[in-house]
């Protein structure tokens, strides 16, 4: 493998998060039944025209502000001529020369090693719609039926230079790339419904070479799993093939999930040539500065500046801080839990925050948006266990409560299950006499040297008070009357 | 510059056209009638002139992303109507698969 360098670059389709599609007044939302979401200008009625939506341009120059691209002041939209039956126009509308955004960068992390992917470009056009071949018992006579609902839906077609050198980089790129997009609201981000789907285009050469190999584009990897499993075939091949003397010949494949290799589904020869030219039915979108600074004011604080801040403002380690930054909205719930548990509490609501609670959401299959315990209610929990009122044992038994939505808050529940720790001493000395009384075994083992004889009596005593004693106090106290 | 008798067959096929080869040989004089007109245009010094994107020296106008569309049950039959074939709310084609 070492003679040899991966070179991959990636296009991404992103489904834009708007209302109505992009040149039609036409619902975009997912699932409805055949064909209702299809009007006159979907299915190309003649004498129709488009109208661009201006949610979907607004999208395009969030987009553009989060990479640090250039917003064309001037951009020009294309038809790209090819014929399937789910185009219902024989062109699909796209932007060609004069894309909306150019250049660009997004950083990437593959273990500790960061790297910068540059971007070539961003351009929006419109989905196509949808073939199918049988659906629920429905055969169409051997033939295929045509659903229009996805024609005309916005994308934004992202692609960067080819700069990633193996899969982990492609994946640790679309994973950066699907977490900014739902980051600043533009795409839903659901793989499953098509909303963001990648290709990737993979070539091989010997290291020290400047020319770039031939290229096989891997197309439709939607998910993550797929697209590294996907590239990884696709290289072991290319080299197998250039080291048993072939040649790799320029083509588009498929992944087959299911063997697990990539297919050719056309090569160059029969490749579309698809005369694309400037649409006469669309006029050049104008983007003056005032629009994109209206744009920028709108913008949430960026990923990769949340990160540093919350390491700079809360002492967080760069790991935490990553993990906290998967989404918004979980950035957004840490930082309030931390508004209400206390600035000084800010690593134990971290901890709170990726373990015990992202362990629920997980198991229960919860988006942190929708958690059943509130960053409120979480920060209060902290600060109960900061101020010695309870243990984090106890605290996890609270946050089950808190969780299946028996009481408001974390005082209500401490306060009605009387789960305080014991904080007086002399009760707490009585109760410990009453272990050391009632083991005589186990400090005898002790006094002979046996310092499992110790563990055994902390955990009686912990046992007596159900929990409520801190741990170290339990400790210190055993070890001063068995002096 | 003048096309070839092949480049009107492949042209022809890009735009699914049938066309027999009498055709295409009357096509390819019309063709590069067009052509010689386009070598006359080409003669002009464009040096320094951006190209327009469209005839009318105006810019796209922009609608609110907000669904226009009422009655979608009733304008899908309607759509349905003048379909050559259907099912389950489907328009059918010869079967693609590629």
């Amino acid at each position: 493998m070492k003679e040899w360098e991966v070179v991959i670059g990636i296009e991404t389709h992103a489904q834009l998060s708007t209302q109505s599609k992009i040149f039609s007044g036409s619902s975009t939302a997912f699932g409805a039944a055949p064909n209702l979401q299809a009007n006159a200008v979907d299915i190309a009625l003649p004498g129709v025209l488009p109208v661009l939506n201006r949610v979907a341009v607004d999208c395009a120059i969030r987009f553009g502000l989060a990479v640090d691209a250039e917003i064309a002041a001037r951009s020009v939209f294309a038809r790209k001529n090819y014929f399937y039956p789910d185009l219902p126009k024989g062109y699909q509308i796209s932007q060609y020369e004069l894309p909306v955004v150019l250049g660009g960068e997004l950083k990437i992390h593959v273990g500790d090693i960061e790297k910068t992917v540059h971007l070539t470009r961003a351009h929006l056009e419109e989905d196509a719609g949808k073939s199918l071949h049988e659906q629920s018992g429905h055969h169409f006579q051997g033939r295929s039926g045509i659903d229009l609902n996805r024609a005309g839906t916005p994308l934004l077609e992202i692609v960067t230079e080819p700069d990633m050198r193996s899969a982990a980089e492609a994946v640790a790129y679309a994973r950066a790339l699907h977490a900014l997009l739902r980051w600043i609201g533009i795409c839903d981000g659901n793989m499953q419904e098509g909303s963001f789907r990648c290709d990737a285009n993979v070539s091989v050469r010997r290291v020290g070479q400047a020319q770039l190999g031939t290229r096989r584009e891997i197309k439709n990897l939607n998910s993550f799993r797929f697209m590294q499993q996907a590239i990884e075939y696709e290289v072991q091949w290319q080299i197998a093939t250039l080291e048993d003397g072939g040649c790799i010949e320029q083509a588009t494949v498929l992944f087959d999930p299911g063997s697990g290799e990539t297919r050719a589904m056309r090569t160059k020869e029969d490749a579309h040539d698809y005369r694309y030219f400037p649409d006469p039915d669309l006029l050049p979108l104008l983007i003056d500065r005032q629009w994109v600074e209206q744009i920028r004011t709108q913008m949430p604080e960026l990923p990769t500046a949340r990160r540093e801040r919350l390491v700079a403002e809360y002492g967080l380690s760069p790991y935490d801080a990553k993990v906290l930054t998967a989404s918004l909205e979980l950035a957004t719930y840490y930082e309030a839990t931390v508004a209400t548990a206390g600035r000084s509490n800010a690593k134990a609501c971290a901890n709170w925050v990726t373990v015990e609670l992202a362990a629920r959401l997980n198991k229960e299959d919860h988006e942190v948006g929708g958690s059943p315990v509130s960053a409120r209610q979480l920060g209060e929990l902290v600060a109960r266990i900061a101020d010695g009122t309870i243990s984090t044992n106890i605290a996890r038994k609270v946050f089950d409560a808190l969780w299946n939505g028996d009481a408001d808050s974390a005082d209500e529940i401490i306060a009605k299950q009387g789960w305080h720790q014991i904080t007086d001493h002399d009760a707490l000395e009585t109760l410990i006499d009453e272990v050391l009384a009632g083991n005589p075994g186990m400090v005898t083992e002790f006094r002979a040297g046996k310092e499992k004889a110790f563990n055994a009596l902390v955990g009686q005593a912990m046992k007596a008070t159900r929990g409520q004693a801190n741990p170290q106090r339990v400790s210190d106290l055993l070890r001063k009357k068995l002096a | 510059m003048s096309l070839t008798l092949e480049q009107v067959h492949r042209v022809a096929h890009l735009a699914r056209i049938e066309i027999s080869d009498a055709e295409a040989r009357s096509t390819l004089g019309h063709l590069n009638e067009i052509f010689t007109l386009i070598e006359e245009m080409q003669a002009v010094d464009t040096q320094g002139v951006e190209p327009m994107a469209h005839a009318q020296d105006v810019a796209q106008r922009l609608r609110p992303d907000r669904i226009s569309e009422t009655n979608p049950v009733e304008q899908r039959a309607a759509f349905q109507a003048i379909a050559p074939e259907t099912e389950a709310g489907l328009y059918l084609v010869p079967k693609v698969i590629e």
